[in-house]
């Protein structure tokens, strides 16, 4: 059951153990997959990015300086290839055009060529970006373009077809009032769709928004937020908002444009690790230390719609950003393929149906491990007075 | 007029009053002849006419009256009834139904998904590797330095030097103004494990950072109703130095469980039970109590402790990843009080 389910999993989460969860919100399932069958800290899950062909394969780099390719549709992992040079985990990695790229704590990028194979040939290209990166990423409407930033690290923008300088290197503010160096610690970057502007968030709270496009290599727009560090950002659909989680797991939706707070979203209890929105609905997925992978709706209205229990620290996360979240029409094709699985399956069915008949009075989702806000909502509002 | 008034002469004497009372009704249909309605009594006049509360009787004599008598009745009828109810349970001798338990907030407390299931292996894994591992392995032993925030007073002082005879192999240093910051490379580089702070508040101990030392958690306690060894009654003799046993109760979450290791790691592996010393960290509604006792077997079942050292409440704040770094560092849990303290019935140790 386990393996051609895999493939409508809604979420991957990894963690420090080394295990990659697939976390199906429909069905309220979280399962596990590690690569050797046990979880292993070595593992520990440090970046996670869409391999190609769509949603099929995921990429997942390990603190061992291994990426791992893992099959979403089989569910299983299905080759490594390891990657070295320079010094730390994975801060960054990304996918083009049949090569991989990298990026390391020590600042070492480099680019491979996508082979499948557990040999590490050379890399295709090399790039030292600056010792204490904290976050690579890639410009999801030009594969090659990526943008590097960390402590004491400015961001710089390199073209990985063009030159070995950086198309954009960013120019610190200016001193602050006590005319002292203000620090850079570039936590999280994002690129703007439709527009060559990017936006970081820094360990020093602040939000900053670039434009490599205007003649000025300062920020165009700062504003900050909250007393901790910020270490994660994603940008919400449509809007021109961004939603950044801080170390004491505070969300918070800010627009860029005026550089104002719109809204905080509530629950977390720990360093929030990993944000991700979806691009069409108005959900967030974020994962963080306190073992908890929350699911938010951003508006209409603000609040949480699942909270699932992932026994370990959560590192990072994907979120599938299919339309269609439903996958239940594709369970009697599953029956009548796999008959020898008819016992299991019909006692799928049967606890789905005895738990449907249970819920139809409260039209609500079926019990399971997952809570969602409104029972918990009902629940306390039947136990107070 | 001459009945009201004696009616109102009688109130102040209960038998008088309940005789009226009986008589109440007789006189108010007897007076009513002439009056207005005969069905309708006088609401005040009858004894329980439906739709009737003693909260209406605007005398407040009166009312008090007739409240306490309403009291007294009910306190009858439930005595009458727990008698019946016992002798129900007797005539059934061993057929009786179980007797029910009452609700506590701890009974009711709800489903928290977090708690640690023993056959667990992910668990298992994560605490097997964690950053406490070295010590359950029995790689390194514990080496505590406790010491407090800038400047301390008496009672700090002597916490101080009374939980380093609790804790085995403590050493108590005085702060000197130093930034946390640079005390940890120092205390990891003279291999201590262990860090506790005690901070202070006019003059009172009122908080606990205990953080563990290469590179492990820092955990920040509200600490509050702090007894200092002279301040404890009936309690036995300084403890020895003796390794005590320990014993942490109800830490069933998975912060439990961290923080259950944090103080398991400040103590050595082997208690010596020579000592019949105790440290206990007891867990109830996410209080942590702290006790330190001398226990001493007088039969099989039968035990007698004198308590000893000091004892102190807990209560976490925030747990965070790495050592000390309260502005940069990234924490595990962070008590929020808005948003996590709207259930009584919600706790998360």
């Amino acid at each position: 059951m386990a393996p051609s389910a895999a493939r409508w999993n809604h979420v991957w989460v990894g963690t420090e153990t080394g295990i990659l969860k697939g976390v199906n919100l429909q069905r309220k399932q979280a399962s596990n997959f590690t690569a050797a069958g046990q979880p292993r800290r070595e593992e520990a899950v440090s970046a996670l990015c869409w391999g190609a062909g769509g949603e099929t394969q995921i990429l997942v780099g390990c603190a061992d300086r291994k990426v791992r390719h893992f099959n979403t549709e089989e569910g299983t992992f299905q080759g490594q290839r390891h990657c070295p040079g320079g010094e730390g985990s994975f801060r960054g990695l990304a996918q083009a055009d049949g090569t991989l790229i990298t990026c390391v704590d020590s600042g070492i990028l480099r680019v491979w060529r996508d082979d499948d194979k557990e040999a590490s040939s050379d890399p295709l290209l090399e790039l030292r970006v600056g010792p204490g990166v904290c976050r690579m990423r890639q410009d999801p409407a030009q594969p090659h373009i990526v943008a590097t930033g960390g402590k004491e690290n400015a961001l710089k923008v390199w073209d990985l077809q063009g030159s070995e300088e950086p198309v954009f290197r960013a120019k610190n503010v200016r001193n602050d009032w006590l005319d002292l160096r203000v620090p850079i610690w570039d936590q999280d970057i994002q690129f703007l769709p439709g527009s060559q502007k990017l936006i970081t968030c820094t360990g020093y709270h602040q939000v900053r928004v670039y434009d490599p496009a205007s003649p000025q290599r300062r920020p165009v727009l700062e504003t900050t937020y909250g007393e901790y560090p910020l270490t994660a950002m994603t940008l919400t659909p449509g809007d021109n908002s961004v939603i950044v989680g801080n170390t004491h797991g505070q969300l918070a939706e800010i627009d860029f444009r005026q550089g104002r707070l719109l809204g905080c979203l509530k629950g977390l209890a720990g360093s929030v690790r990993g944000l991700q929105c979806h691009p069409s609905k108005p959900l967030l997925a974020s994962c963080g230390l306190d073992r908890v992978l929350r699911i938010h709706r951003i508006r209409n209205p603000r609040g949480l719609e699942h909270k699932v229990y992932l026994k370990s620290r959560l590192n990072c996360l994907l979120l599938s950003g299919r339309d269609t979240w439903e996958d239940e029409p594709q369970e009697p094709q599953e029956i009548n393929k796999v008959p020898s699985e008819d016992t299991e399956t019909d006692e799928l069915w049967a606890s789905l149906e005895a738990a449907a008949k249970r819920k139809l009075p409260d039209q609500n989702q079926t019990q399971g491990a997952l809570q969602t806000k409104q029972r918990k909502k009902k629940q306390q509002k039947s136990i107070s007075p | 007029m001459a009945k009201a008034s004696e009616k109102n002469g009688s109130s102040g004497k209960k038998s008088l009053k309940r005789k009226a009372a009986t008589k109440e009704p007789q006189e108010a249909a007897v007076a009513e002849d002439g009056a207005t309605e005969r069905g309708a009594q006088p609401p005040k006049a009858a004894a329980f006419p439906p739709g009737f509360s003693i909260s209406e009787i605007k005398n407040k004599q009166r009312r008090h009256l007739m409240f306490t008598r309403w009291k007294q009745q009910q306190r009858k009828e439930k005595l009458a009834a727990k008698k019946k109810l016992k002798k129900e349970r007797e005539a059934l001798g061993d057929k009786a139904p179980p007797k029910p338990i009452p609700k506590t907030i701890d009974n009711q407390r709800v489903y928290d998904e977090t708690v640690v299931d023993p056959n667990d292996e992910e668990v298992a894994y994560d605490e097997a590797t964690d950053e406490f591992a070295s010590y359950f392995n029995r790689q390194t032993s514990p080496k505590i330095l406790i010491t407090t925030s800038d400047r301390p007073h008496g009672r700090t002082v002597r916490l101080c030097e009374q939980l380093s005879t609790v804790i085995p192999d403590s050493h108590v240093y005085y702060r000197r103004g130093l930034a946390l910051k640079k005390i940890i490379p120092q205390c990891i580089s003279r291999d201590f494990t262990d860090l506790i702070v005690i901070n202070e508040d006019r003059k009172t101990p009122n908080g606990l950072i205990l953080s563990h030392l290469p590179n492990g958690p820092t955990a920040h306690f509200k600490m509050s109703s702090v007894r200092l060894r002279k301040e404890i009654k009936r309690r036995g003799k300084d403890p020895t130095e003796h390794v005590p046993e320990i014993i942490l109760n109800n830490f069933t979450t998975r912060l439990g469980h961290s923080i259950g290791r944090m103080f398991a790691s400040l103590f050595p592996h082997d208690p010596q039970f020579i000592g019949r010393q105790v440290a206990t960290f007891h867990n109830q509604r996410d209080y942590i109590f702290f006790r330190f006792h001398r226990y001493i077997f007088k039969s099989e079942k039968k035990v007698g402790i004198q308590e000893l050292g000091p004892r102190f409440t807990l209560k976490l704040r925030s747990l965070q990843k790495g050592t000390f770094d309260s502005k940069y560092g990234e924490y595990e849990w962070v008590h929020k009080p808005r948003e996590m303290d709207t259930s009584r019935r919600k706790f998360h140790l």
